[in-house]
């Protein structure tokens, strides 16, 4: 039954969506706050990405375990950057942002190439060709804990700008960042917080991804493109606009894969963005002020 | 017309841009094929350098997808060569009209629609990498096992069909590239050149002086994309080979634009400048590792000098040499 066919691959697409809702997560949450425009954005999550092959390699890790330990790394690493590199060149014009982030993911892109070579790496777990059966559909184990994992990393973070004073501090400084000095906020380190968090989304995200797709040095860029996608017709920096783009990307790439060819599913997601740009340039779920 | 030209330059920038020239000229009587390759391939850095930083650095908008026109005008001239053997000086015609095209369609719908900044940067990425996978999917442009150009002799010079040795390409891109640099000293000192400058400095208050933004705003990506379309059409003849996903991709973009932020953005000389330092630089470390077979460190080490130069000398490196050499005139 083809409907049965569509119905699986809108499932799948949309556990698939999960995650780029989380990775995108990542980018609003910089932007949203430090007003930074990450462009390293998919080559830091291809660095989490190695990392959980080398832990799962070396130590035979799960991946879904690796997600703390790979998202307290690339926290530290994001936290580090922001700290020691990002906050010296606030003060000039944005395209030399948008040049210096660009350049450090050349600089990561060609460290993973002289690190772990071009090919196509990919882990190969227990319940890699299990699925589930509910009624007519029947979908891979691998993309469901994929999908569930995502899901808790993503409602984790909701909670922790919802409910902890560290959350509302940072919201605090993303809303008006002379106001949180004159209330005797460390804006300094809660911008560090905040980029950490947000590269350990991408963290997360990464040792998840690494259950789905082989990795390799050139898979950056791609993500990069496709986290803005999802933020910005979600809204950038809108954290449930992420999300919700993510599973709509998720849901179209799967869709178009299908209808057309799997190659022009991004070709789809470009279609996508530019006509979001274009009518509604603030996104599904973002605000019109500034 | 010279006079305006040379009008505000210091007598010794002059002399030393005559000499840079001549050296340029004879340049190819003198060194070796490999060492005339990289010199090729720093000129055409440098032009296509020049063609971003008139979009940038002199009208304050950032185009992340200069590849995009670079990859029409090569598949416009080839496409056009290889399957009806139109030459190439018709060809350019055809290839700067559609990247001109282009250029103003994404000027449109960005001006227009007021997408700036960071979401301009990303329409024209968008616009890029959409027209990369249309072409991949694109049997009669070859798709993704790539487009060539018919390879004959080498040896004798084929001026009406741009086939010859590496010296005839050698002076073309030397010609292009020192006609960019008038055509952009040029612009920058006249009216157009003003208006640009002040909106780059101040958008609204250029405005509220009176100055059509959509209108010179276009003007820049119109004369920024015809350039670059020219460029293409240099590289397609050049190489023999178009692949779409090393042609339009990101990455590509970042590369071509390497040479003008080193040199310095919004500099006249910048961008020759700096394609000269990077890419020899580039290729000399390429040979010095080659014994070491290790990918990608040629590409870390590019990475590594734009994140050095955004950090410690924001402006570039030649408003830096311009001063060291006393050079700066009343405008560069």
């Amino acid at each position: 039954m083809p409907v049965e066919l569509y119905l699986n691959v809108a499932v799948s697409g949309l556990l698939t969506g999960l995650i780029y809702g989380l990775s995108a997560l990542g980018l609003s949450v910089i932007f949203g706050v430090i007003r930074i425009v990450n462009f390293a954005h998919g080559e830091i999550m291809v660095m989490g990405m190695f990392a959980t092959l080398v832990l799962f390699r070396h130590l035979g890790i799960d991946p879904l375990y690796c997600v703390p330990i790979v998202a307290a790394a690339l926290f530290a690493f994001g936290y580090l950057l922001q700290d020691l590199v990002v906050r010296r060149i606030v003060h000039l014009p944005d395209y030399m942002q948008f040049l210096l982030m660009a350049a450090i993911a050349v600089m990561i892109v060609s460290l993973c190439l002289m690190i772990f070579g071009p090919d196509a790496q990919g882990v190969q777990v227990s319940y890699a060709y299990d699925s589930f059966q509910i009624g007519p559909l029947l979908v891979d184990k691998v993309r469901v804990y994929a999908g569930v994992a995502a899901l808790v990393v993503s409602g984790l973070l909701f909670a922790f700008f919802r409910y902890t004073d560290t959350g509302k501090a940072i919201r605090a400084c993303g809303d008006n960042q002379t106001g949180a000095l004159v209330v005797g906020l460390n804006v300094r380190r809660l911008f560090a917080l905040t980029f950490g968090i947000g590269t350990a989304c991408l963290g997360a995200a990464g040792a998840i991804l690494v259950l789905l797709i082989d990795v390799h040095p050139y898979l950056g860029p791609s993500y990069t493109l496709l986290a803005f996608i999802i933020v910005i017709i979600g809204g950038l920096g809108s954290l449930p606009g992420a999300l919700l783009g993510g599973l709509l990307i998720g849901f179209s790439e799967a869709l178009a894969g299908l209808v057309f060819q799997p190659s022009m599913k991004s070709a789809v997601s470009f279609g996508l963005l530019i006509l979001v740009l274009l009518l509604r340039p603030q996104g599904l779920m973002g605000k019109i002020s500034r | 017309m010279i006079r305006r030209l040379t009008d505000g330059l210091p007598r010794r920038a002059l002399a030393l841009l005559l000499l840079f020239a001549v050296v340029m000229a004879l340049a190819p009587f003198f060194v070796s094929d490999y060492v005339l390759s990289v010199l090729i391939i720093s000129l055409y850095f440098a032009f296509v350098g020049q063609a971003w930083n008139l979009m940038l650095g002199f009208a304050g908008q950032l185009s992340l997808g200069h590849a995009l026109f670079v990859g029409i005008g090569a598949y416009t001239s080839a496409a056009l060569f290889t399957h009806f053997g139109i030459d190439p000086w018709v060809g350019v015609v055809a290839a700067v009209a559609l990247s001109t095209l282009m250029g103003c369609i994404i000027g449109y719908l960005g001006f227009r629609f007021s997408i700036r900044g960071v979401y301009f940067a990303l329409l024209t990425i968008a616009f890029a990498e959409f027209t990369g996978i249309m072409v991949d999917n694109s049997a009669w442009l070859g798709g993704s096992a790539g487009l060539f150009l018919p390879v004959k002799n080498a040896g004798s010079i084929d001026l009406l069909n741009l086939r010859g040795p590496p010296t005839l390409f050698y002076y073309l891109i030397l010609i292009l590239t020192g006609g960019a640099l008038v055509l952009c000293r040029f612009l920058l000192n006249s009216k157009l050149g003003l208006y640009w400058q002040a909106i780059r400095d101040d958008q609204e208050a250029a405005e509220a002086a009176g100055v059509p933004l959509f209108r010179y705003k276009m003007i820049a990506v119109a004369i920024s994309s015809a350039l670059t379309g020219v460029a293409g059409v240099w590289y397609a003849f050049y190489y023999n080979n178009l692949f779409p996903e090393s042609t339009f991709a990101t990455g590509r973009s970042v590369e071509l634009i390497l040479g003008a932020v080193v040199g310095g953005v919004g500099t006249l000389f910048g961008p020759i400048l700096g394609a000269l330092i990077l890419t020899p630089l580039g290729e000399l470390l390429t040979a010095l590792t080659s014994g070491l077979q290790i990918d990608g460190i040629k590409t870390f080490f590019w990475g590594f000098c734009v994140v050095a130069i955004v950090l410690f000398r924001p402006s570039g490196v030649w408003p830096w040499l311009a001063g060291l050499l006393k050079l700066d005139g009343r405008a560069r």
